[in-house]
């Protein structure tokens, strides 16, 4: 009856993997339908088959909807503005020529509908991977469309912008507008959905009502259930292996103290913009720094210089895989090589590949990979590397539920070896379920740390706290 | 085999059947083409174009690129004949060398560091020759000489490069740096590839093939001359990318780059024996580079 487009039977190969079989999916107005499924369980290639920029070997699409899609990766330019990116494709003109002034006039106006507080005339390539993905959606929301499609928007999201983009969605059902939502975080299911499709291995396994259980999706799309989501298995911490001291970048962040011993792991919390990102690449030598020391098994490692820091025992899974984890021409092998070259093994290259459940072979090209498995390879590299100290900044971005838990027991192995864990990370549940000691930043500072069992709450008390005078 | 490996493969050799069949209609209007003589010319044709567009392949692949091979084969075919055939080499790595360091310390532009490599390199040809060609040594003469009547060595000296070059990029940490400063430096960085240090041995490379290929060319003329090469690295880049290489880096094989070599070199001895007359015969190159290139983006799809 309102049904805007109707799917039958969408069926799609790439060579010989079958993405999709036998599909159906109604997206109907006024409905937020969300499409759960493992990492490569063939959601992409749904969204990107109804979008038109897959074409498909089987089955049928009815329906004439004005469609816009928020894609899983990112798609903006980023040498251009934020009112720039906003308007792509159709900057306001006058005289044949870009009318800046309304698109100054539009831009801030666009911006307040998603609660992003940036300078229109900023470049893109200046903004944090969240604030670009708001931009995404601001994008998306200036169309008039019947039907939005987005595919993760979340996965780069804190809790404050995914409130806020929960609640833009609730705000277009009741305008009757048809949403399709992709997403691995099962509590946003829980606030938003009205049906749910769950995938598996390209095929649909079932539909879901709007009120099933974490339990029922969890099951239903990896095929078993799943005792305990943060499998933390604590060990007695050893000594000091990882001692941030002092460290300070003007304006950026200061006087940062964090210790981490063998066998822990602590987790770094806070909003976007409070500073964790840069210290995670100011220790691991990417950036430089103006004061302080960093220091690996007792010794200081020189500023600025990657080289050093990986030889003295310190890998960091970085938060952007696609600027900054992956060789996207290059192979899932040539990708997880990258970091040991010099003493390449195969056979432990093909079990942690299997250890990680990368859906993908080692020699496929590693932009062939959903986003969920190609976040798994630049985990792995890290893991082949068998660093004393790994930095994980939003580790499991974008990684379904199941993996996630495996993602979890190979840091418990790490830890159970006597290695430790320093854990970046904006998933609250994820952050407090798996560290030992959660330190909580804010406006570049630490503004508190908290023992094992500390709650949300707790965390974000200490995250919102204003500058000290 | 099945159906999808055979097309996998028909398409990671484009150029292979482009090669072929651009080779079977030239054979079918002009016989003499597959003449062993001309085909052996063929061969030697490609070689000094060959050997600088190996050198250029490491750059390509590593994002980068090389406009001063040129000069550089100039150069250090001039500095052999007046000097010895080595000091040629060295001098070609040495320029290599600099423009490494121009674009990995100095933060230039590979276009803008080798454009100016391009210059110096020919005035230093320039002001070494006087304006005059040099006999060529025994040495460097030799190289271009024939092992045999049959057996040209520049023939056999691109099949030498053309398998060092092969097992530079698949079977060495620098190959498989190159693909990676290619695909993505940061992420290169990040993974400990000191990407600087790796550039100027990359540049370094080009500037020690360029130099090579300058020896070759020089060994087979019997001098080096002040203009040498001119506007060779134009065909050393075309070599590179009708091989299937992607000017935006982490992508390209050395099979690719003889190949695309020899489809310039099968081309010219074509229009020569169809009697093009010159002037259009560049234009008929440069619309084969196009099509080339157009053909492979069409395959990427
Ligand atoms: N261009 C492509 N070429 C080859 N295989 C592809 C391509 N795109 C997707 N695939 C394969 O299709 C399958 C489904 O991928 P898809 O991206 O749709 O997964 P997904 O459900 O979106 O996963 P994720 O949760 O990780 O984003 C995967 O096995 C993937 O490797
Ligand atoms: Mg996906």
């Amino acid at each position: 009856m309102n049904a805007l487009i109707t799917a039958r039977g969408i069926t799609k190969h790439f060579g010989a993997t079958k993405a999709l079989d036998g599909v159906d999916l109604d997206i109907n107005a006024g409905e937020v339908h969300v499409l759960l499924g493992e990492n490569g369980a063939g959601k992409s290639t749904l969204v990107k088959v109804l979008a038109g920029i897959h074409g498909h070997d089987a089955g049928t699409i009815e329906g004439r909807a004005s469609l816009a899609v928020i894609h899983q990766e990112l798609a903006l330019v980023p040498e251009l503005s934020v009112a720039e990116n906003l308007f792509l494709n159709r900057l306001p003109r006058r005289f044949g020529f870009v009318d800046r002034a309304e698109m100054r006039r539009r831009a801030p106006e666009l911006l307040r509908k998603v609660g992003l507080n940036v300078d229109p005339d900023a470049k893109v390539k200046d903004l944090g991977i969240a604030q670009q993905q708001m931009i995404e959606i601001a994008r998306a929301l200036d169309k008039d469309t019947s039907v939005l499609i987005l595919d993760e928007p979340t996965a780069v999201l804190t809790d404050t912008e995914t409130d806020r983009l929960l609640e833009i969605m609730a705000q277009l059902r009741d305008n009757r507008v048809g949403l399709v939502f992709i997403t691995h975080h099962l509590d946003e299911i829980q606030r938003v959905a009205d049906r749910i499709t769950v995938l598996r291995d390209g095929r649909s396994v079932g539909v879901l009502g709007p009120r099933a259980t974490t339990q029922h999706m969890i099951e239903l799309m990896v095929g078993r259930p799943i005792d305990e989501q943060y499998p933390r298995a604590r060990q007695r911490p050893g000594a000091p292996l990882l001692h941030i001291q002092g460290l300070t970048r003007r304006g950026v962040f200061e006087d940062v103290t964090i210790e981490v011993h063998a066998g822990e792991v602590v987790g770094i919390a806070g909003l976007v913009g409070a500073g964790r990102t840069e210290v995670a690449r100011a220790a691991f030598g990417v950036d430089g720094y103006d004061h302080g020391t960093v220091a690996v098994d007792g010794k200081p490692l020189p500023r600025h210089n990657v080289q050093a820091a990986i030889k003295a025992g310190l890998g960091l899974v970085p938060e952007d895989r696609k600027g900054q984890g992956l060789v996207l021409t290059a192979t899932v092998g040539q990708n997880l090589e990258l970091v040991t070259l010099d003493d390449r093994d195969e056979k432990r290259l093909h079990d942690i590949a299997g250890k990680l459940r990368i859906k993908g072979r080692v020699e496929q090209p590693v932009k062939e990979l959903s986003g969920g498995n190609q976040q798994k390879v630049v985990i792995g590299k890290w893991l082949l590397a068998d660093p004393k100290v790994l930095i994980l900044d939003e580790p499991t971005r974008g990684v379904d539920v199941g993996a996630k838990v495996e993602i979890y027991e190979l840091i418990n192995r790490m830890t159970a070896q006597g290695r430790a864990v320093l854990l970046v990370s904006s998933d609250l549940p994820e952050v407090i379920g798996m560290s030992d000691r959660v330190v909580v930043m804010a406006h570049g500072r630490v503004a508190g740390e908290l023992p094992k069992g500390a709650t949300q709450d707790q965390v974000m008390a200490l995250a919102v706290q204003e500058i000290p005078a | 085999m099945s159906t999808i490996s055979i097309r996998k493969y028909a398409s990671e050799n484009g150029a292979l059947a482009g090669l072929l069949v651009l080779a079977l209609v030239i054979a079918l209007m002009q016989p003499a083409f597959l003449n062993a003589q001309n085909l052996l010319n063929v061969g030697v044709q490609a070689a000094v174009i060959a050997i600088m567009a190996f050198g250029m392949t490491f750059v390509v692949v590593a994002g980068g690129i090389d406009l001063s091979v040129g000069s550089i084969a100039a150069l250090a075919a001039m500095v052999g004949a007046l000097t010895a055939g080595p000091v040629g080499l060295l001098v070609g790595a040495l320029c290599g060398l600099v423009n490494g360091a121009l674009i990995s310390y100095g933060k230039l532009p590979p276009f803008i560091a080798t454009l100016a490599m391009l210059s110096v390199a020919r005035g230093l040809t320039l002001v070494f020759s006087e304006g005059q060609p040099h006999e060529t040594d025994e040495l460097v003469t030799f190289l271009g000489s024939n092992l045999a009547p049959s057996l040209p060595l520049p023939l056999l000296l691109m099949l030498a490069f053309f398998g060092v070059t092969g097992l530079i990029l698949t079977r060495t940490n620098l190959g498989r740096r190159m693909y990676a400063i290619g695909g993505n430096e940061e992420a290169a960085k990040l993974s400990g590839i000191d990407v600087r240090r790796n550039k100027l041995w990359i540049y370094a490379l080009s500037g020690l093939f360029a130099a090579a290929a300058g020896l070759v060319l020089a060994g087979r003329l019997g001098s080096a001359g002040p203009q040498a090469a001119a506007g060779y690295e134009l065909d050393a880049i075309a070599a590179v990318v009708i091989g299937g290489a992607s000017l935006s880096g982490g992508v390209g094989r050395a099979t690719g780059t003889l190949v695309g070599a020899l489809v310039l070199a099968v081309l010219r001895n074509g229009l020569n024996l169809l009697q093009v007359p010159p002037f259009w015969q560049q234009v008929v190159i440069g619309v084969v580079i196009a099509l080339a290139a157009l053909l492979d983006s069409l395959r990427r799809r």
